[in-house]
């Protein structure tokens, strides 16, 4: 029997609605003024981390590669915007300047004397060939899905061409992101090294609107990217594609005996997470100001598994609820929101134990609760448990049966 | 109901309104810190905390400013950059301080300007930094360039007779800009172009040996070398090890640098550095009474007799005490008043003579140069004319036409052949 | 002739008449201002007067003023040398040294020569030093000649040369003398014979004075000056003289009008604006290059600015014109043997950088062996991912440091750091096996994730207790120095030592794998672990034991590296990533893999490093990319299992 996709996915509805009302709440809130320009930010921040952590638990949680490379792409999607952003800001400011001088100034000019005020921080005037098309936003734009997408095509290409899988891929994702990353912190990148691009969130031609209509602009742009991204998600792996998906997961060489073509699965799934991974970072820079090559090192991406491993794999809700709880608790705790604990010989500071304690607790997560906080759910809901006999496959350690979709 | 509130509140109210300034401000006058508190900066950063909040406790036992105590706000933008965007708006707009001192690296002054500038804000940034920035809303506490770099070099060429320079750095803005405006500088002294070695190196970096190596090597045409450095943090320390085996000696090699001080020397046994250089606008070593204060002051209330002082420390002492200043002048904490009262306001240094606050922004102070001693101290052995902080530098072309005065002109980037303003707000 | 002799009269007694008159005390005084605050370029007159005086005391003085240990006291304004004692210092006068009373630290005031001026004490004092009966004295005399070499000191250096009891100095002198003389000497014989004589030292100095020697001027006339010392002809375009240069030299000769660039014909319309027209143009519409350019030339015809020059005109100019490099030293004998001797020094320093690279990268190699072997066990053999060996490294340098705070003497502490350490990151290693990875086996994926909280949560536990300044760890002074083949060739001790324990464990491992009992269960529960516990084996055991060896390792290496680098909470994080390169390029499950993967990784980031000398990111960064490219190619590695080891 066929059913419709709402009717298969029932969880689709129920989080567009929770998505909804926390959008209209905080909108609400924020006109109100109970809550304050830099926190409706920060929602707005989580909202692009949970939408990469969707496409992360689409690439991890239901095709098994432990990418540790996502935040690479997040972070190419930041820098293509940023660049358009700060090109665009830059040229108001100095046709302005330029205007008062005697003579009109050549184009020549103009592009030079943006050139110094972009890169004049790092010593330097001249454009590199980057740039090229910072000054065209529909050339400049569209490179916030198409350069992850190329990247993720054509590193997935290399690696699951020559089977590189399981640990061996994840390292690999990783010391790609440190590639980048290193490269990005030289000067010489033409990507203005270790200051990264800043100034993000003067939006050109909005110069008369405050930031804190600006702020719950993005605020909506980002769930609605968020919404849009997890219906195009469920949709992907609810249908036939997302059992083979599964499958692949599960046991690659029978899929592959089955006929399948595991690489284009693979590379299929790799590339778009990637593309959506740039949409979000393109949101969420600007809403943070400033992107820099230490956005992107390896330990960004690691604590993206981290999330959702904690909202628990396998569930794109579990992803959002990941990311959203973790990141915000981490702010919290940081932020020296949590009360410090005294117990008698030692005051123990949140800023400085919290990370132990997230360590730790990650620690337990993988050990005692592999369903995240999303394994939760279960206990009002139980899932339908598929009736199969007998084990899932050779690989006797593997806690398929336990996790599996059914 | 609201008559019997205001009928005892009667007497009060009449005190307030003879206070006269006092009843216009709101109590309590809040001071901002944003400095790092976890992260890789929060060591640098974490003193120059614990130094805003022994002063504001210093100023609150001396009664206060304008009537009202002042309260310190401490937030933790946890040496992440788009963090410190987030905390000054935060800062700003949640707790409404008055002033923040705060920030320590370049990339993180930039990611805060835009906040600043947008809501008006009134920032002091106590390190220093490679220039090419006024902005309205910051005041630069700390050595721009010409207070630090080009003396040390004016040092290393009429003192030590330095004829081929190694300028060594770490790859982020602060050596980008500073090597930049040294290379320009020593070219106009006639230092050939061939006779200046440039290398970047990450943060952290460990393995020194070929460049070590390599500078060694720069010596084979006859020239006396120098090496500047801009090595940031804890990269310092496999150098200076690796200077130490090569057995690079001062009189050989001399070595200045721009961010190694008492702090980053406690990580290092410096028997073998003695005579390697350093330039600051302050030493811990400075025989002043005001230091000796400063000093037993900061012991007390750290509790900890080993802590050393710095440069960045005495930054805040000033900038903190002449906001002060600026403050009981104007006779309220808006930023525009208080931003007037700041122009020409002086301080006494740590280090002996006066510091005067410029319309540029930068402060008027002696530079002073000093060498490692075996004990991790330094020996004062150069004390400049107070050299007034220079926003855009003269020695680089784009920059040489360009002036701040934000008093008269009203413009931090103002070009001087043009006569025009170029921009009122900053370049980030 | 009798003039001579009534001169040398009067000296006789006009000498021991100022000597008697003039105490050193009451000389430094009348150079007070000078003494206090010297300069290098003024400090020289002052250090004249004071060897002409003859004064007995002056060697002493001066010893004294370059050690810091000359004071001035505030009350009578008299110099005197101090030694600190108790509150105070124990005073002695200049002129004799006797004691002469004691003074509290707040009215004496240290003079503080800096280290130009103590440079010229030190040429001051050469003439007391070069034949002083202590030879600390005359190695600093040597050293000072080594540094400053003028055509003054070859005479006492040469006179001294003969009464040298140490032949070491005595070989020292008479190089240095050489050196001097192939500057200095009088005759371009004796100068052609002292640059023979230097033959092909690699050293710095006598690069230094050959190349010196070379120096050259570039210039520029019609036809070849006749006579000069001519090195070579340059040709514009040339890389050694771009054509922009070349011009730039005949304007600066006043040869040739200069270029009119953008930047002037903007200045020349701005200053010829009229009536919103300019050369013709209105002003509105020179917004492009083209405009300007007609503007510019409509200027010229009427004569009020120069006109541009045509690149014809320029290159006519260039051709019209001879550009050289003349030596300035005038004998061509002499600079041909100077070049000569640079030529084959030359090539034989590129053979020793070469040598030099290949030590460099060797140390750099067992670094990242050191930091690799223990997660070659973990990971290579029991397929486990540790992402915490990294912070095993760090615990074992942070136990180096502890252990140097209780310990006295550094040989001592580091004796006892090194099993410490291994015991500590043994433990732990341990303890995370028993409590976290045995209950993952299997799960790579998931290891891979829990061993990465551990990491973060022992990262911040680390700075909560240590702070995130770095900590010294200090080496003992037999670790000091260097040692070097010569002045191209050399390499620190403490990496020497680095080497030979990365492969002492080499050695260790292999013995404990391949000859022990427990390398023969490790292997069989590696291979097999049903197989293994079927005959007898405890798995659980042996990968406990497994687990502890690799971790322990891991805290030796990094006692190794916080040696030789530093000691913070994130150093661990530094090595992780390459220590997981090194393991899968080198191949899985394999010690001697390890080791290829360290060499290579080593080898090839000095190499990049020697290419692009001025970006050491970049290296990292190109070293990055070739491993992920390597890995597509070889993805097995270097060493790669056969057969059923390999698991597939």
């Amino acid at each position: 029997m066929r059913r419709t996709f709402l009717s298969a996915n029932p969880s689709v509805l129920w989080f567009l609605l929770a998505l909804a009302l926390v959008t209209l709440g905080v909108t609400v809130m924020a006109e109100a003024g109970t809550i304050s320009t830099s926190f409706v930010k920060t929602l707005g921040k989580t909202l692009c981390l949970c939408l990469i952590a969707v496409a992360m638990d689409v690439v991890w949680g239901y095709c098994g590669i432990l990418s540790l490379g996502h935040f690479a792409f997040f972070g190419i999607g930041g820098y293509a915007i940023g660049m358009w952003l700060m090109y665009a800001r830059t040229e108001e400011i100095v046709a302005l300047s330029l205007a008062a001088q005697a003579l009109p100034p050549t184009a020549e000019e103009i592009r030079s004397a943006i050139g110094t005020q972009i890169f004049g921080v790092v010593g330097s005037s001249e454009f590199p060939l980057i740039w090229a098309l910072a000054d065209r936003p529909w050339l400049q734009l569209p490179m916030i899905v198409l350069l992850p997408g190329l990247l993720a095509l054509v590193f997935g290409w290399l690696a699951f061409r020559s089977r590189v899988t399981g640990v061996y891929l994840s390292i690999l994702t990783q010391a790609m992101t440190l590639a980048l990353s290193l490269y990005l912190f030289q000067n010489d990148s033409g990507l203005r090294g270790n200051n990264g691009l800043s100034g993000l969130q003067n939006i050109p031609g909005l110069k008369g609107v405050g930031q804190d209509r600006i702020s719950i602009w993005f605020f909506w742009g980002s769930a609605a990217a968020l919404a849009v991204g997890y219906v195009f998600f469920a949709w992907i792996v609810s249908g036939k594609m997302g059992s083979v998906i599964r499958a692949i997961r599960d046991d690659e060489a029978r899929v592959r005996f089955l006929g399948y073509h595991v690489e284009s699965f693979k590379l299929f799934v790799f590339t778009v997470t990637a593309m959506v991974a740039g949409v979000a970072g393109a949101l969420y820079y600007p809403q943070a100001g400033i992107i820099n090559p230490a956005e992107i090192a390896p330990i960004a991406s690691i604590y993206l598994a981290v999330w959702v491993a904690i909202g628990g794999r396998g569930r794109l809700y579990g992803a959002v609820i990941g990311a959203a709880f973790v990141s915000l608790l981490s702010s919290w705790f940081t932020g020296g929101g949590a009360p410090p604990v005294p117990i008698g010989f030692y005051t123990i500071h949140w800023t400085d134990w919290w990370l132990v304690l997230l360590g730790l607790s990650f620690v337990a997560v993988t050990l005692f609760f592999p369903k995240g906080i999303g394994g939760l759910f279960d206990l009002v809901q139980p899932r339908p448990v598929a009736d199969r006999q007998g084990d899932y496959g050779p690989d006797a350690g593997a806690w398929r049966r336990e996790e599996g979709e059914p | 109901m609201i008559r019997k509130l205001s009928v005892p509140t009667l007497p009060a109210v009449a005190l307030l309104a003879a206070a006269g300034a006092a009843l216009a401000q709101d109590c309590p006058i809040k001071v901002g810190v944003l400095h790092s508190l976890s992260g890789t900066m929060a060591i640098s950063e974490t003193t120059l905390k614990d130094t805003m909040l022994m002063l504001v406790a210093e100023q609150n036992a001396k009664g206060g400013l304008l009537g009202c105590d002042l309260e310190a706000v401490v937030v933790d933008p946890a040496s992440d950059w788009p963090l410190f965007a987030e905390k000054a708006r935060e800062l700003l707009t949640v707790h409404e301080v008055d002033v923040i001192f705060g920030n320590w690296t370049s990339v993180s002054r930039k990611s805060v300007l835009p906040v600043i500038e947008e809501l008006n804000g009134l920032l002091f940034y106590p390190v220093q930094y490679e220039g090419e920035e006024s902005s309205k809303n910051v005041f630069y506490t700390g050595a721009a360039p010409n207070q630090q770099a080009i003396p040390a070099v004016d040092y290393f060429i009429e003192e030590l007779g330095v004829e081929k320079f190694a300028l060594l750095g770490t790859d982020y803005v602060y050596p980008r800009t500073t090597n930049n405006i040294l290379q320009s500088y020593l070219q106009q002294k006639g230092i050939a172009a061939e006779d200046i070695f440039v290398n970047y190196t990450p943060f952290g970096h460990s393995d020194w040996a070929t460049i070590v190596a390599d500078v060694k090597a720069l010596g084979a045409d006859g020239k006396q070398v120098g090496v500047i450095s801009t090595i940031n943090g804890d990269a310092n320390i496999g150098f200076y090890k690796e200077l130490a085996a090569a057995g690079v000696s001062a009189d050989d090699i001399p070595v200045v640098a721009f961010s190694v001080g008492e702090e980053e020397l406690s990580g290092l046994d410096t028997s073998n550095l003695v005579g390697h250089l350093a330039a600051w606008n302050y030493f811990m070593s400075a025989e002043t009474p005001e230091n000796t204060a400063f000093i037993a002051a900061w012991h007390k209330y750290i509790g900890d007799e080993k802590r050393v002082t710095n440069d960045p420390m005495e930054a805040h002492y000033i900038g903190f005490n002449m906001w002060v200043n600026a403050v009981t002048s104007a006779g309220s904490t808006d930023v525009d008043a208080v931003r007037t009262a700041m122009y020409g306001q002086t301080f006494p240094n740590l280090t002996g003579g006066t510091a005067e606050m410029l319309t540029n922004h930068h402060l008027k102070k002696p530079v002073l140069i000093g060498e490692i001693r075996a004990d991790g101290q330094f020996d004062i052995i150069s004390k400049t004319e107070p050299v007034p902080g220079d926003a855009w530098t003269d020695f680089l072309p784009d920059s040489a036409v360009l002036t701040s005065d934000w008093k008269d002109l009203g413009c931090g980037m103002f070009n001087t052949e043009t006569k025009t303003c170029v921009q009122i707000k900053s370049n980030y | 002739m009798l003039r001579a002799v009534l001169l040398a009269l009067a000296a006789l007694v006009w000498l021991p008449a100022a000597a008697v008159a003039e105490d050193l005390q009451t000389l430094l005084q009348a150079h007070k201002a000078e003494i206090e605050a010297p300069s290098r370029r003024s400090v020289g007159e002052v250090l004249d007067r004071l060897v002409a005086s003859g004064l007995p005391g002056v060697p002493l003085f001066l010893e004294r003023w370059q050690d810091k240990r000359v004071f001035l006291r505030a009350s009578d304004g008299l110099f005197y040398y101090a030694t600190p004692e108790g509150d105070g210092y124990l005073l002695t006068a200049v002129s004799d040294d006797r004691a002469a009373g004691t003074a509290s630290r707040a009215e004496m005031t240290e003079l503080r020569p800096n280290g130009g001026v103590r440079k010229a004490i030190a040429d001051a004092l050469v003439e007391f030093q070069l034949s002083d009966p202590d030879i600390g004295r005359r190695r600093s005399a040597v050293d000072a000649i080594a540094r400053s070499g003028s055509a003054n000191q070859l005479a006492p250096l040469r006179a001294s040369i003969p009464t040298e009891p140490n032949p070491a100095l005595k070989a020292a002198k008479e190089r240095l003398a050489d050196i001097l003389a192939a500057r200095f000497a009088p005759t371009a014989d004796a100068r052609v014979e002292a640059i023979a004589n230097l033959g092909d030292d690699v050293s710095v100095d006598v690069r230094a004075v050959l190349n010196q020697i070379l120096a050259t001027t570039t210039g520029v006339a019609r036809v070849l000056p006749e006579g000069a010392n001519i090195a070579r002809v340059l040709t514009p375009g040339s890389e050694a003289l771009p054509v922009g240069t070349a011009y730039g030299l005949l304007v600066e000769a006043g040869l040739v009008p200069p270029v009119v660039g953008r930047d002037d014909i903007k200045a020349a319309l701005v200053a010829h604006i009229e009536g919103g027209r300019v050369g013709g143009v209105a002003v509105e519409d020179l917004g492009s290059d083209a405009a300007r350019l007609f503007a510019y030339a409509a200027l010229a015809d009427a004569g009020v600015v120069p006109p541009t020059l045509a690149p014809n005109e320029q290159d006519a100019a260039l051709a019209a014109h001879v550009f050289y490099e003349e030596y300035v030293e005038p004998d061509p004998a002499i600079s041909d043997a100077a070049g000569d001797a640079l030529r084959a020094i030359e090539t034989r320093v590129g053979a020793y950088q070469v040598a030099d690279i290949i030590l460099d990268a060797l140390s750099l190699a067992s670094i990242y062996f050191l930091a690799a072997i223990g997660l070659a066990i973990t990971f290579g053999v029991m397929g486990v991912i540790n992402m915490a060996h990294g912070e095993f490294i760090m615990m074992g340098a942070y136990t180096g440091y502890v252990v140097q705070q209780f310990v006295p003497g550094y040989t001592l502490s580091i004796l006892v750091a090194l099993p410490a350490a291994f015991a500590v990151t043994f433990t732990a290693g341990v303890a995370m096996e028993r409590l976290v990875i045995r209950h993952l086996y299997h799960r790579p994926l998931e290891t891979l994730l829990a061993t990465f909280g551990i990491s973060i949560g022992l990262q911040q536990l680390a700075k909560n207790i240590f702070g995130t300044q770095a900590r010294p760890l200090t080496s003992p002074a037999w670790l000091d120095g260097a040692l070097s083949i010569n002045d191209v060739v050399s390499i620190s001790y403490i990496r020497i030592a680095i080497f030979g324990l990365a492969l002492m464990f080499l050695g260790l491992i292999l013995f404990i794998l391949k000859r022990t009992r427990l390398g023969l269960e490790m292997r069989a529960v590696t291979q097999n672990p049903g197989m293994a516990a079927s005959v007898g084996i405890n798995p659980d055991r042996i990968n406990m034991l497994t687990f502890g060896l690799g971790s322990g390792i891991a805290g030796i290496a990094g006692v190794a590296i916080g040696l030789y680098a530093k000691v913070t909470s994130e150093m661990g994080a530094d090595y992780i990533v390459q220590s997981f390169m090194t393991v899968v390029v080198g191949g899985v499950g394999n010690v001697w893999g390890a080791l290829a993967g360290a060499a290579l990784i080593g080898f090839l980031q000095k190499l990049i490093e020697w290419v692009n000398p001025s970006n050491t990111l970049a290296a990292q960064t190109y070293m990055i990319l070739f491993i992920i490219l390597f890995i597509q190619f070889r993805p097995k590695g270097i060493v790669a299992l056969k057969g059923r080891a390999a698991g597939d």
